[in-house]
């Protein structure tokens, strides 16, 4: 995707290898993507299929040994977060870029209260005094819809629930206005009614500060609530990029068209028996040199075992990394 | 699925179930409370169906399963499997009743024992039941290999060599060796991917269709249940607050928590998602220990009245077959009764048995 001037995010050709016992494990390969400003971001893909390695890669968050992010430029702010020094990084995470983690249980440090751990990133970064801190924090928490901001920040983390803890995460990620907001997952630990709240809160805190988002997660239901454009994930590469309502209704690649199809609904008819995905998803142990798809594939063909295919864009900013085209109904065309 | 012709015989009475947690404090550990984490739940589970369990996490959903096949002691009420009173067996009997009801665990991971082979896992139950020679006993774990659709070849390799989907397979291989009439599943593909789901999902149905058992799903995925189970109830702290047939729970939900669940389960359609009307509940579920008085759910419902908050609502037969524990039906029962004879006729509601009782 070259128009990245107005990306706030621009990540080309990141490779993100693990070092394990007996070799290595190829979790991102050659992903490339942009985040414009104040749009959301949704990626999509089973565990192991590399969507958060990918995310957690940007800033420098796996440790190393055994992660080791070998090739690809990641342009923040008119520099490459790559190539930054752990202090310049340090600087980047949280003012620049706020991430939110995925279990809310064990993602606050339970030895400090609430009203510290949000206070921190404010007087680290915006070097704010101890009243101005507290006044923001108190802000903050208001935002985020938690009752009696004021007396809950000196409460310890057990002291709030789940979804409460959440909100939490939320609100320090938040904490310096960042442009970027990484979510990873944040409401697969939560229970139905919790989740609908938190996105209601998602989409209100999207029109009063307008960052840009970037939600990680494999509930194909929530990001079509949510986001604007939606990556598809597969063997640690993007097989699939298209604007929301143009994946969902005509999902080019083999893999999402037959993800669409597992999922049963709550609504509209209810089929007699599942539809399967037959298979296991790769095991990643070297550079793909063939589509990671087919051998799951229906429509593989001699050509997809001989090259991994690159995306190459089919209209209406969709793109697909598969060589076949099929048309709407699903017929190989 | 026996989704057309259900079979009226009766497998699983439960009655009353209540089942405490004691919180106990101090040096002598005196008991200064109790978790109700099942309290007054009563259900009956036909031969050859499957009946949905779902609620949030701490609705008491997974000690309700367990409950039913004992692996707790319950605090009140009574369980009959094919008409014997579990609740009350001696370990003995117990024991001797075991091969008819299995389980089928939520983490395939922590459920089986990393030191034993899945030929030793699936043979097992073979080995406490049964009186096998050796020969007999690999053929059948052979057998139920073949059934689960593991290949053979696997039959001496340990859990941590197979991946998600296939030790979810050997769990059920397990729990199939005595030739159980009822499983209890307890979120049996919450730890799977999605794609895997799916897999695991078609193998239940299929064994149900071929060896004709009985199920209680338990799970926390509302759109799954509705593809594998033929009646669902809906725990809310502790107690079962809708009780019908999918079709019925589905289309018109009564309760205002059924209501508010359904609503807040995300579709894979962005244009319908642009447009939903939702009900976003506020605040969090309450303690099980410290449960609120009258009706359970008061504090968070959308149409509480004064009387929720004073009187608990009795589940009540709204219509055949379906079971509403809420005080907004209350005074609308014969409405509600006619109106569902009017409506789309379901085999399913006309057949019901009407000696059966359910509720609190």
């Amino acid at each position: 995707m070259p128009d990245g001037a107005q990306a706030v995010l621009h990540v080309e050709g990141l490779k993100t290898v693990f070092k394990v016992r007996g070799g290595e494990v190829h979790a991102v390969n050659s992903v490339s993507f942009d985040i414009k400003p104040s749009e959301l971001l949704g990626v999509v893909g089973e565990s192991g299929s590399g969507k958060s390695v990918t995310m957690m890669s940007l800033l420098g968050l796996l440790p190393s040994p055994p992660a080791e992010v070998r090739e690809g430029r990641v342009m923040f702010d008119g520099r490459d977060l790559l190539k930054c020094s752990p202090k310049e990084l340090r600087e980047v995470r949280g003012l620049g870029v706020g991430f939110i983690f995925q279990d809310p249980m064990t993602s606050l440090n339970p030895v400090f209260t609430i009203g510290f751990q949000l206070m921190e990133p404010l007087r680290r970064h915006l070097g704010m005094n101890k009243t101005e801190a507290r006044k923001r924090a108190q802000e903050l928490l208001e935002l985020v819809n938690i009752p009696d901001a004021g007396q809950r920040l000196g409460d310890y983390p057990h002291q709030f629930s789940g979804g409460m803890r959440q909100r939490v995460m939320i609100a320090i990620a938040l904490a310096c206005d960042p442009k970027v907001l990484i979510a990873d997952e944040p409401t697969t630990a939560l229970d139905v009614t919790i989740q609908a709240q938190i996105l209601e809160l998602i989409r209100e805190l999207r029109q009063k500060l307008g960052m840009a988002i970037v939600w990680i997660t494999h509930d194909l239901g929530v990001i079509a609530g949510i986001a604007d454009r939606v990556m598809v994930m597969y063997g640690g590469q993007i097989v699939e990029q298209a604007p929301v309502r143009e994946l969902f209704a005509h999902p080019r690649h083999p893999y999402t068209r037959a993800l669409l199809k597992t999922v049963p609904s709550v609504l509209g008819k209810r089929a007699a028996k599942l539809n399967v995905i037959e298979g296991q998803p790769p095991m990643l142990i070297e550079t793909p040199a063939s589509c990671p798809f087919r051998p799951r594939c229906v429509h593989a063909v001699e050509r997809c075992a001989r090259e991994n295919p690159l995306r190459r864009p089919v209209g209406n900013g969709h793109d697909v990394a598969c060589f076949r085209d099929f048309d709407a109904s699903g017929a190989v065309t | 699925m026996f989704d057309h012709a259900p079979s009226q015989k009766t497998l699983v009475e439960v009655d009353g179930l209540k089942l405490y947690f004691p919180i106990t404090a101090g040096l002598f550990r005196r008991r200064v409370g109790d978790v109700k984490a099942v309290d007054g739940v009563s259900f009956n589970i036909y031969q050859g169906e499957t009946l949905g369990l779902v609620g949030e996490s701490g609705c008491g959903k997974s000690t309700c399963g367990r409950a039913l096949l004992r692996l707790y002691n319950v605090t009140d009420g009574s369980i009959r499997i094919g008409g014997v009173d579990i609740a009350r067996l001696s370990a003995d009997a117990l024991r001797r009743m075991r091969p008819t009801m299995q389980m089928v665990f939520q983490d395939p991971q922590a459920s089986l024992n990393p030191r034993m082979t899945v030929a030793g896992i699936i043979g097992e139950p073979l080995d406490e039941h049964t009186t096998l020679s050796r020969a007999e006993k690999l053929a059948r774990i052979y057998e139920l290999m073949d059934a689960v659709g593991l290949s053979r070849d696997f039959a001496n390799r340990y859990p941590h060599a197979f991946s998600g989907g296939q030790r979810q397979r050997i769990g059920i291989a397990r729990a199939l060796a005595l030739n159980p009439r009822f499983i209890v599943c307890d979120e049996p593909i919450a730890a799977l991917d999605v794609s895997i789901q799916a897999q695991v999902v078609n193998l239940l149905e299929e064994l149900q269709d071929r060896l004709g058992l009985t199920y209680l799903f338990i799970s926390h995925d509302l759109s799954m249940v509705r593809h594998i189970a033929d009646r669902v109830a809906v725990m809310y702290l502790g107690k079962i607050v809708e009780l019908a047939t999918r079709e019925a729970l589905y289309e018109r939900p009564m309760h205002p928590y059924t209501q508010a669940l359904l609503s807040a389960v995300p579709e894979p359609d962005p244009v319908h998602e642009a447009s939903r009307r939702r009900i976003i509940l506020t605040g969090d579920v309450p303690s099980p220990a410290n449960p609120p008085q009258g009706c359970n759910f008061c504090t968070r419902c959308p149409k509480v009245m004064d009387i929720c908050r004073r009187v608990e609502p009795a589940s009540r037969e709204l219509e055949p077959g379906r079971f509403v524990a809420c005080h907004l039906y209350e005074t609308a029962t014969t409405a509600g009764a006619t109106a569902a004879e009017n409506g789309s006729g379901k085999t399913r509601l006309s057949t019901n048995n009407p000696t059966t009782q359910q509720g609190v």
